[in-house]
């Protein structure tokens, strides 16, 4: 199902942008990514986005949405062939957006300042806060899943994306401190699940590199190391 | 649609506008439904149940089974009784709606309730914030009776703190943010919002709730 009429405002090391591709993909859908490098933003993402400037955008006949959650729904409800990214039931749709949110609350939160932390005590608590957050996840997924691959069942779905957006910059964490946060000991159906859905052709050949975005985080630390000691 | 052996209930606390807005859209869509009030303070083991992650309110509890966070609430409204509906049929214009929902909590309302709290050294800038906050809204309101056009919708719902707490909280901090001269339309939106006679019923006492904010900043 091709479609000529749709641009992607993304970046290669965005977990966001990365959930509109899945999204995208999910659906067979074509469309044109537009790499922005954020520095400086171009024109477009500015007239697009003028509330908050930032990726991911899409462009649908020269609409924008933004948002990251806002457009994976919009998707969903715009394509509707298989596979369904929500599911159909009105209480199961509200455990996806429900858990999706708590990703972007108590998940994406820590990962962030444990990025920029370089206090050990900081780095600690905020470790802390991403197992308890993996608990729940594991949790919830198992709920969820009723013993099928994906938070969504048989398919991905919206919480799986949410989540799934992640593992890469998750693995740059864990190697830049040596340390596992998603241990298969631990989390054994996440473990698994992270597999399967690094593996599932809508995902496959889209994750970034863990190398690259490791040295993109390096440099990324660093510019903000100088921008702190300016500050000051 | 809802039957007769449905059981609805909300845990809220009636100063909360994250609360006042799961009575507001039960209360458009005419659900029947049980409240009950929770004092956070002292939680109640239901609450404590039904909402394990959080420990907050607003919780919706439908045949037994909760739902928390007032944004996946309302869209749970939306899904389980369809008239009345506070979304849009075109898919562009409720991802618009959304949108906004998530930019209220994200943006809109953080910067108007730092400036209403914020102290002197930050006030200022706050205030700056809160202003271009309120600027942001009022251009997506456009020359719309209500953000859902001419019927409440959901944006409307999620802007019951600027609809009407924004006005009670800027009285006791004593600042001039809302007001029908900075912001005609929004004003404008503000009366016509706190008048809908669904929402006038649904919302909490002016005078109780400028007492209990009043008593919070005194603190």
């Amino acid at each position: 199902m091709a479609q000529t009429d749709l641009k992607l405002l993304g970046g290669w090391f965005s977990p966001f942008a990365l959930r509109v591709q899945i999204a995208l993909n999910l659906k067979g859908l074509d469309y044109e990514l537009i790499e922005e490098t954020l520095n400086p933003k171009s024109d477009l993402l500015l007239q697009s986005n003028p509330v908050y400037n930032k990726i991911p955008v899409l462009l649908h006949a020269d609409k924008p949405i933004c948002e990251s959650a806002v457009i994976v729904e919009y998707i969903d409800e715009t394509w509707t062939n298989a596979p369904s990214i929500l599911p159909s039931n009105a209480y199961d749709r509200a455990n996806a957006r429900f858990w999706s949110t708590y990703i972007d609350d108590k998940w994406f939160t820590p990962m962030k300042s444990l990025l920029m932390a370089e206090d050990d005590e900081a780095k600690k608590a905020l470790f802390g806060q991403m197992e308890e957050a993996l608990e729940r996840m594991e949790d919830a997924f198992n709920k969820a899943s009723e013993g099928k691959p994906f938070f969504g069942g048989d398919t991905i779905g919206l919480i799986d994306i949410a989540f799934g957006s992640f593992l890469s910059w998750l693995s740059v964490i864990e190697e830049m401190n040596g340390r596992k946060v998603l241990d298969v000991a631990k989390n054994p159906a996440l473990a698994q699940w992270a597999e399967t859905f690094a593996a599932d052709p809508a995902v496959k050949g889209i994750l970034p590199e863990t190398l690259k975005l490791l040295e993109f985080a390096n440099a990324l630390k660093l510019k903000w190391a100088a921008e702190a000691a300016k500050a000051k | 649609m809802g039957s007769e052996d449905e059981e609805v209930k909300l845990l809220g606390k009636w100063a909360s506008p994250f609360s006042n807005r799961v009575d507001l859209a039960l209360k458009i869509k005419g659900v029947p439904y049980k409240y009950s009030e929770e004092n956070l303070a002292n939680k109640s083991v239901e609450l404590l149940n039904y909402n394990p992650v959080y420990k907050k309110v607003p919780v919706l509890v439908h045949n037994g089974n909760p739902v928390s966070e007032s944004l996946v609430i309302l869209e749970y409204i939306e899904d389980t009784w369809e008239n009345n509906p506070l979304l849009p049929q075109d898919p562009y214009e409720r991802a618009l709606a959304r949108f906004w929902s998530k930019t209220l909590d994200d943006k809109i309302l953080p910067a108007i309730w730092n400036a209403c709290w914020s102290d002197e050294k930050g006030r200022e800038k706050a205030v700056e914030e809160a202003l271009e906050a309120l600027k942001i809204f009022q251009d997506a309101l456009k020359d719309k009776r209500y953000f859902g056009g001419e019927t409440i919708g959901l944006v409307d719902i999620v802007a019951n703190f600027i609809g009407y707490w924004v006005a009670i909280l800027q009285e006791i901090a004593g600042l001039e943010l809302l007001t029908i001269e900075k912001f005609p339309k929004l004003y404008k939106w503000s009366q016509e919002f706190v008048n809908h006679p669904v929402i006038k019923e649904g919302l909490p006492p002016r005078d109780e709730l400028f007492a209990f904010f009043k008593a919070s900043a005194s603190k």
